[in-house]
């Protein structure tokens, strides 16, 4: 993440550029910001953006306004490169950040639902990354489908029935307390797909979970849908990796360690069952997006 | 489910003593009975609820219909998929229709319909359903627990589809017996449908073959699981030992079975032709069909057997051999989604949250001008296009005709060689025939033909029920010949039993 340098204060690198920053200046700043706005449009695409990235990389006083100009929006800028333009979010609070409420409507009065939506998100980026490496891999492109996420949260799900059940636990909710329901047991509960008039997939099946966050990362210009299979499938850009690494992962882990829970890996992949096989014959329902 | 909500101010020694075995054992055991008893709601339910239905629908046995259902569904789950919605809805109004023959054919699809859809569940958004129980927690305190199970889902097919799919919980429900170890029960099954056989006892063979395919669809189900896992996962598998032993297991698992299946076939063939009875003959023919049904499910499961080592391959060319990246990252799964899991919900949407919030990026807001907004109010919708672009008139190009041979020379040829069947010739005849006709490239053709014929495509003009085959056979004498070298083959004509073979294709279709 760059860091937006606080530009009122001189800086005497730049000096003698910065001395000769113009109202036009701020303009190409700003229209540079613009382009970040429009996360579809690709830099290779559009000379003018190509233009204007080569400035911010090569024009510290540019690069600097355009921060600023960024932040002043309630910007973050992620990185600004030819190959992820100029990749900038939403900082929260910020005028741009996408609210859960307006993403979907049924949230606001159910918390069951609103973690579907979340997690959806959050399965779909474990499935576009599955390995750490993958992640920090910048050349790596992840690809998802609708029906991979939802088949590997419920194989997750499965082997957390099967270990409650093999411990002899009840898992079954308290009546009165619905917040204590274990949160795999909602995504396990909800049906995957189902028959509708028009052929659609019901919104509030975990498909329909799933392909509607798929489709909004495509609109963001996180993800490029290039197919039907599964679904529908997609690959990731490099605004999705950065978006990943550098701000969605860091806060849903800050939460949780906030919450006392301090996962331990090794750093090699952990999307597997667990390294006992007598789990084999138990894991239901996995699907590799690669193979759909 | 629970006790009569009138007992109160029982003193508590007395209610403890009224348990019949104190104790978390025996409270789990009538947790899973009230669970067990639970499934079968629906099924009652449906029966109570008819009454309400706009119309006089009391003449159905719906929970009949619903068991009904439930069997077809299980009959009809593919490897793959499920079983058609429609599909369901066919095959169940027979059913409905003998319970009401006086009633509309409308009125039995709208009870399929009913039952199909209440088994599903559809008016609720889990598409499932609920029950609510009471158990014991350890410290003595009265748990009141919510359990949600299914009995038939709807599940993703290719193209966007929508497939059935009976739950365990269904499952369990239709035939208690079947939650034992699969293979074992198999084999028992399959041992008792031979000896019932054998005896003749059509009716209750009929009934051990139908158990038989149930549990072959059990075994599948189970296999397609195990497989999916090993194709997601490389490295927590162990494909040194464990996986190659399960494949090897099932392998030789499939072609028991298929020999064993064939077998009965045979023998079941045979008493639907040697019985007199018409009743027994119309057992045997079902009986032929449900194990047939049964060689087919075998044949699925092999090839996805043979399936699985070339993918491992493919996986593990992908995940194991590309060079590891020098930074470790978050491992999303492992360091987010698994610890997320297993939390209570209040937690856990904590995280989610935080991840929703940061990982969605941005979104520009929408601003309207007035006088834009009159536009896009007063425009009409747009009509959707049903049929799709017009297709372009497809630009064809002749392409020239380069065959060797022109068709009037494959005439000849055909001619040349339209023997009789008591009259083979040597090769050596017929091209000096074929010379004689004053075209040089006929003989060449005849000479490929007669090549060709030394090699019959049997099997095709079988499948074809053809009534003669050109065949040709080498006798060992030379071919003197200007252009040709090699055998003078014999060239002859042989009559194939027509009939006979289409006899026999039916019976093996």
């Amino acid at each position: 993440m760059t860091e937006h340098v606080d530009w009122s204060e001189p800086e005497p690198a730049a000096a003698p550029a910065g001395a000769s920053l113009t109202p036009a200046d701020a303009a190409d700043a700003a229209r540079l910001v613009a382009f970040g706005l429009q996360p579809k449009v690709q830099p290779a695409r559009d000379q003018e953006y190509t233009e204007l990235l080569r400035r911010y990389r090569e024009d510290p006083a540019f690069a600097r306004l355009a921060d600023a100009v960024a932040a002043g929006l309630g910007l973050v800028v992620l990185e600004v490169s030819p190959r992820a333009g100029m990749a900038v979010t939403a900082a929260e609070d910020s005028l741009f950040a996408v609210r859960m409420g307006d993403y979907a409507r049924r949230t606001a009065a159910d918390s069951g639902d609103r973690f579907l939506h979340g997690l959806a998100h959050l399965a779909a980026a474990a499935l576009a990354f599955p390995r750490p490496e993958d992640l920090a891999d910048d050349s790596y492109i992840g690809r998802v489908t609708v029906n991979g996420v939802d088949a590997f949260v419920r194989q997750a799900c499965r082997r957390l029935e099967e270990r409650a059940e093999q411990q002899g636990e009840n898992t079954d909710p308290a009546t009165d307390a619905p917040g204590l329901e274990a949160a795999w047991r909602i995504w396990a509960r909800r049906s995957a797909t189902g028959a509708t008039k028009d052929a659609r997939r019901p919104a509030a099946s975990t498909t329909g979970i799933v392909a509607k966050a798929l489709v909004f990362l495509t609109d963001s210009g996180f993800l490029q849908r290039t197919g039907d299979d599964g679904g529908g499938t997609y690959r990731t850009t490099a605004r999705y990796q950065l978006q990943v690494r550098d701000m969605a992962g860091a806060a849903a882990m800050a939460e949780l360690l906030d919450l006392g829970i301090v996962p331990v890996t090794d750093g090699t992949a952990s999307l597997l069952p667990a390294e006992d096989t007598e789990d084999l014959e138990l894991v239901a329902d996995a699907g590799l997006p690669f193979h759909s | 489910m629970t006790s009569p909500a009138s007992t109160d101010r029982v003193p508590p020694q007395l209610s403890a003593a009224a348990r019949p075995a104190p104790g978390p054992a025996a409270d789990e055991g009538l947790a899973r009975r009230l669970r067990a008893l639970a499934c079968t709601a629906p099924l009652h339910d449906l029966d109570a609820r008819k009454v309400n239905l706009a119309g006089e629908y009391s003449v159905y046995g719906m929970a009949e219909v619903a068991l009904a259902a439930i069997d077809l569904v299980t009959l009809n789950m593919d490897f793959d998929t499920g079983a058609d919605h429609e599909q369901i809805v066919a095959r169940l109004i027979p059913r409905i229709a003998a319970q009401a023959p006086q009633r509309p054919t409308g009125e039995h699809e709208r009870v399929a319909r009913w039952v199909l859809e209440n088994l599903i569940n559809v008016g609720s958004v889990d598409r499932g359903f609920r029950a609510v129980y009471g158990t014991f927690g350890p410290d003595g305190t009265y748990v009141r627990r919510d359990y949600d199970f299914k009995l038939i889902e709807e599940v993703p097919g290719p193209g966007g589809t929508v497939y059935l799919r009976t739950t365990d919980e269904a499952v369990n429900v239709l035939v208690g017996a079947l939650d034992t170890d699969v293979t074992s029960a198999q084999i028992a099954a399959e041992v008792k449908l031979e000896v019932l056989i054998n005896r003749g006892r059509l009716a209750d063979a009929q009934l051990a073959a139908e158990q038989a395919r149930y549990r072959t669809v059990q075994y599948s189900e189970t296999l397609r699981r195990a497989l999916e896992a090993t194709r997601r996962n490389v490295r927590a598998v162990d494909w040194l030992n464990s996986v190659p032993d399960m494949i090897a297991e099932a392998l030789d698992h499939v072609a028991d079975r298929y020999r064993h299946e064939n077998a009965i076939l045979t023998n079941i063939r045979k008493a639907r032709d040697e019985t007199e009875e018409p009743e027994h003959k119309r057992r045997a023919a079902e009986l032929v069909d449900i194990v047939k049904d049964c060689i087919r499910r075998h044949t699925q499961l092999q090839s996805r057997l043979l399936e699985a080592g070339p993918l491992f391959r493919a996986e593990q060319d992908r995940q194991a051999f590309a060079t590891p990246a020098t930074t470790s990252g978050t491992d999303l799964y492992g360091h987010l989604v698994a610890p997320v899991l297993p939390l209570p919900l209040e937690q856990a949407i904590r995280v989610t949250d935080a991840f929703f919030a940061q990982g969605t990026g941005l979104r520009t807001p929408v601003s309207v001008r007035v006088a834009d907004l009159v536009d896009i109010l007063l425009t009409p919708p747009v009509e959707r296009e049903h049929l799709g672009a017009e297709m372009p008139e497809p630009d064809l190009i002749a392409t020239p005709d380069d065959s060797r041979f022109s068709e009037e020379q494959l005439v000849a040829a055909t001619e040349l060689l339209d023997l009789p069947a008591d009259a083979p010739r040597r090769l050596s005849g017929l091209l000096a025939e074929a010379r004689r006709t004053g075209d040089p490239d006929l003989a060449y053709l005849v000479a490929l033909l007669a090549v060709h014929a030394a090699s019959p495509a049997v099997g095709t003009a079988y499948r074809q029920g053809e009534e003669k085959l050109l065949f040709a056979v080498d006798d060992g004498t030379e071919l003197d010949d200007p252009e040709f070298g090699g055998a003078d083959l014999i060239v002859g004509t042989a009559l194939l039993d027509a009939a006979g073979m289409a006899a026999d294709r039916t019976e093996a279709a």
